[in-house]
């Protein structure tokens, strides 16, 4: 029987997409808390390159970067499939993945800044929210996935469930859902989604660590 | 494949990016028009078919549009299976993603802006370009001949234009990134990968190419921008 880890931070937006894309496709697994401020041997020797989680281990063998990750498990194990089979389609979906990959750390970049720099984020992550708005959830579709959600989706994660939390925290207001309707029906639906609602890190845990390390940061600058 | 079939490439004679996708469908020999656009001064055909992003390389394959030249790349690969890019393997595969991921932030973002800055910018830019060749380096170590195997893959294509990009930057940026008695494999490969016959015949000329990049750092360089993504 393959053993399956997941090295993950229970903070992080990253991790929650491996952990569903697993959860869907009913792969047992190993999870294995780090402590980013004191990183574990095991974390230092399974992603020596960038020191981060998520890491899932398979038969021994590490797989660094969400993205990636979600590649492979979609590969190993095909059922409840993650993107669609059409080599069109899946360029589009490939996109749109990556684009969430790129822009999302602005988001972030909200409650570790302040002044200046968290005004660009701001910027930064309106314009995200534009595009996805204008351009990623045409068609009518419940899901970037369709009628399921799919690897897009839970490449979203961070607009899904922390964007909210992150505001509050940074005490910025970049989304709407009357500006943005379209995402605020795909949040709401999302949301909903089983494995989803059944796996989110508690918002209120969330805000408290968010707030403490906002505190942290700005008193470092 | 249909006898029909029709594949366009929206490029720029010196962009990386659209440099590896024309390298991909040479390899499977895939005809395609390429149609050069001019990113200073952009067409509507660009806004029109890449309108989230403005950006270049476009593939347009029977009417569909593709964009990112990474996402372009496993897009031929699926769709024109022979001389595979990617390994078959999915661990093999994960590998070539992560080494791809990993070479376009720390080095070919690093050595841009390494190329784009002055003084303790530039100086921190260059350091983090040269750490992350170094783990290309050990990588390299372990192969034969190209990434790929025996012939040019995936990861070839992705990391190739360091091969005849960084010659040039170097030049432009009066910088030092592959020092060959540093990087041996690298420097190796490097020459192997310049002297494969359909890689030789489509570099763009060095010479314009450092006029255009003289020009570029001048103008980049000469504000203070912070880090560049690329």
């Amino acid at each position: 029987m393959a053993v399956v880890k997941l090295l993950g931070a229970w903070t992080s937006p990253y991790v929650y997409r491996v952990i569903w894309a697993l959860k869907l496709k009913g792969i047992p697994y190993e999870y294995i808390e780090e402590d980013l401020s004191n990183k574990s041997p095991l974390l230092l020797q399974y992603n020596p390159i960038h020191k981060k989680i998520p890491v899932l281990v398979h038969d021994g063998k590490p797989i660094c970067e969400s993205t990636i990750i979600l590649q492979y498990i979609d590969e190993i194990w095909p059922q409840n499939s993650l993107l669609p089979t059409d080599p069109y389609d899946r360029a589009v979906a490939r996109f749109w993945i990556k684009f969430a990959d790129d822009k999302s750390p602005s988001i972030s970049k909200l409650y570790r800044t302040g002044g200046e720099e968290q005004e660009k984020a701001v910027k930064e992550c309106l314009e995200m929210l534009e595009t996805i708005e204008e351009h990623g959830l045409i068609g009518g579709k419940k899901f970037f996935g369709g009628d399921k959600i799919n690897m897009v989706d839970m490449a979203f994660s961070s607009v899904a469930h922390w964007l909210e939390v992150i505001q509050e925290v940074a005490g910025v207001k970049v989304f709407e859902a009357q500006k943005f309707p379209r995402l605020n029906t795909w949040i709401q639906n999302f949301k909903q989604v089983p494995i989803i609602k059944e796996n989110l890190p508690d918002r209120d845990k969330m805000l408290a660590l968010l707030k403490h390390r906002r505190k942290m940061l700005l008193a470092s600058k | 494949m249909a006898a029909t079939e029709e594949v366009k490439l929206l490029g720029f004679w010196v962009s990386p990016f659209v440099l590896r996708v024309e390298w991909a469908l040479k390899i499977k020999g895939v005809k395609y028009e390429y149609i050069e656009e001019d990113i200073f001064n952009k067409s509507t055909l660009l806004m029109e078919l890449n309108p989230v992003l403005k950006k270049v390389p476009v593939l347009v394959h029977d009417g569909k549009v593709i964009a990112e030249s990474f996402v372009i790349l496993e897009y031929v690969d699926e769709t024109w299976k022979q001389n595979p890019l990617l390994p078959q393997d999915p661990y093999q595969r994960a590998l070539a993603r992560f080494w791809a991921k990993f070479a376009e932030e720390k080095v070919l973002e690093g050595a841009w802006n390494a190329l784009c800055s002055q003084g303790e910018e530039k100086q921190k830019a260059l350091q983090q370009t040269i750490e992350a060749m170094e783990k290309i380096e050990e990588e390299l170590g372990k192969k034969q001949h190209f990434f790929g195997g025996e012939s040019i893959g995936y990861l070839d294509i992705i990391l190739g234009w360091i091969s005849h990009y960084i010659p040039v930057w170097e030049e432009a940026g009066s910088m030092q990134i592959i020092d060959p008695i540093k990087f041996p494999a690298t420097t190796a490969w490097i020459n192997r990968f310049l002297k494969h016959p359909l890689i030789k015949d489509t570099l763009p000329p060095r010479e314009k190419m450092l006029v255009y990049f003289h020009q570029r750092s001048k103008e980049l360089g000469s504000t203070s921008h912070g880090w560049i993504r690329v």
